[in-house]
């Protein structure tokens, strides 16, 4: 067990954590909250893997993580427009009770 | 620093643990703070309050450490800093509180 | 000695990600679980520091905990009496799922156990032509320069969550909201926004610059940019339209128009796309890396208030 071991372990914990709360929970902001958790971990898993008993860090991953990470965010700023928005024209976050799209789609 | 030390080698150490653990210790009291209080302005208090000194702390723990560097500077920037921005949020987010809360007596 | 201070902090670590993971997605009060979510972010940003990866820490501070945090926060005052949100809604049998997800953890942890050692030290690799790169950072060699293919497309998938906001907005107008003038017009605000403001525009360029030869470059620089954006937002600075300017879109393209323009302009004499003549790397990485620095800045920004544009407010 060495230092880099024991943090792909946590990252396999954190991805197993992120996964069981975008399952067990129906409302949209805590998937959103779930997914960063397991988001978080695929990243762990990619710097630890990174400091695998080299003398220097690989900076490989370290350029995906920090692409990663942007996109992460960005992703999580459209899903809550879309929960608000949810929110705003149907009342309730919940997407099963938002109303069907209308037959014409105006531009 | 070693002047201050008075004899002792490890007493810099020392020093600089206890400030940290202080400043954590100052930390969880704040973070406790804005889970338990119930309004928006007892949170602030606890939140701001204790966040700074907390951070003075830590500050002050890591720049003993450093002795006299650029580096124990950069740390009571980085202090100063964090200190004039939570507050004037601290504020602006009271004020903000205030403002709503006539806005909805006027209403009544 | 070393070796236990050294584990017992990797122990700590690793137990507090656990610990506020676990909290975030168990709290019964989503406001409790939101603050969880920030904290677990810079438990991360702390281990990105641990594991000797300091670029991916400052940006993950800046804009895994900060920012994301902002939007979360955001989004639960919009949803502000959570109706679905009170008692945590199962939808399946808790007990079998989280059986289900212990054999996912525990599949991926026998892997982890059994991964054979490296085969390729791509960090040898990196090293090896890390001089003609153009600068002295590895990974801001890899982002701009050897994986730069990878970062033009983010460059342009940034982007698109932009545009996807804008559609949604566009279709049910939000309602634009500004605070209140009678909040912003005190002197501390006006104290802090003259002093903040200056800084926060020295320190991006600064981390912009550094990124060439220190931890730092185009995303940190723009992340503390757009925070310098969101106070002057706060302050009634800047108020949020519901179209974009030409020039907002022109500095948001920048980043994406200049990186392709260079991308396919070292063609001209032969080499392949994006094979920058190393010569002039640095200078060629240099300007890229300023001009996606604007764009990020103003995509981030957008992204977080939630506006279409932005028009000057009072004055200063």
């Amino acid at each position: 067990m060495n230092p880099t071991l024991l943090f792909l372990l946590t990252a396999a914990g954190l991805f197993g954590i992120g996964l069981y709360g975008l399952l067990a929970y129906r409302h949209p902001l805590r998937q959103v909250l779930a997914a960063n958790v397991m988001a978080n971990g695929v990243f762990l898993v990619f710097i630890a893997l990174a400091r695998r008993g080299l003398a220097n860090p690989d900076p490989v991953p370290h350029a995906m993580v920090l692409t990663g990470i942007v996109i992460a965010v960005s992703t999580t700023a459209f899903a809550l427009a879309i929960i608000k928005q949810l929110h705003r024209t149907s009342g309730s976050p919940d997407p099963a009770s938002a109303p069907p799209p209308s037959a014409a789609v105006d531009s | 620093m070693t002047w201050l030390e008075f004899g002792f080698p490890w007493l810099t150490t020392a020093i600089a643990w206890t400030l940290i653990i202080l400043g954590a210790l100052f930390f969880m009291a704040g973070s406790v703070g804005l889970l338990r209080f119930p309004d928006v302005l007892t949170r602030l208090h606890a939140l701001t309050k204790a966040d700074n000194l907390g951070l003075g702390l830590i500050c002050l723990g890591l720049a003993w450490q450093a002795g006299f560097t650029p580096v124990a500077f950069k740390l009571l920037l980085i202090w100063l800093l964090a200190l004039l921005s939570s507050s004037v949020s601290c504020h602006l987010v009271a004020r903000y509180v205030l403002h709503a809360a006539a806005r909805e007596q006027r209403r009544d | 000695m070393i070796d236990w201070s050294s584990w017992l902090f990797d122990g700590l670590l690793a137990v507090g990600l656990l610990l506020l993971a676990w909290l975030t997605v168990i709290s019964a009060d989503l406001f409790r679980a939101i603050l969880f979510f920030i904290a677990f972010g810079l438990f991360m940003a702390l281990c990105w520091a641990r594991l000797a990866a300091p670029d991916v820490a400052l940006a993950e501070a800046a804009i895994g905990a900060g920012i994301s945090g902002a939007l979360l926060l955001d989004a639960y005052r919009v949803l502000s009496a959570p109706t679905l949100a009170a008692a945590p809604a199962l939808s399946r049998l808790p007990g079998l799922l989280a059986l289900l997800l212990g054999g996912v953890t525990g599949a991926l942890s026998w892997v982890f156990w059994r991964l054979p050692p490296p085969v390729l030290a791509l960090d040898e690799l990196v090293q090896a032509r890390l001089a003609d790169s153009g600068v002295s950072n590895p990974v801001t060699a890899v982002l701009l320069n050897f994986r730069g293919y990878d970062t033009l497309l983010e460059a342009a998938v940034l982007l698109l969550p932009l545009v996807g906001v804008w559609i949604i907005n566009r279709q049910t107008p939000a309602p634009l909201e500004s605070i209140p003038v009678g909040v912003t017009d005190s002197p501390l605000v006006d104290t802090l926004v003259h002093l903040v403001t200056p800084l926060a525009v020295l320190s991006g360029a600064y981390l912009l610059w550094a990124g060439a030869h220190q931890p730092g470059g185009a995303f940190q620089a723009g992340s503390v940019l757009a925070g310098a954006g969101a106070l002057l937002l706060l302050s009634d600075r800047l108020r949020p339209t519901a179209t974009p300017q030409a020039l907002l879109i022109l500095g948001l393209i920048l980043g994406l128009v200049i990186f392709c323009g260079l991308a396919l302009g070292v063609m001209a004499d032969g080499s392949p796309l994006l094979r920058y003549p190393p010569a002039h790397a640095g200078l060629l990485i240099l300007v890229i890396e300023t001009a996606l620095t604007i764009s990020i800045a103003l995509t981030l920004l957008l992204l977080v208030s939630g506006a279409a544009g932005l028009r000057w407010g009072r004055r200063w």
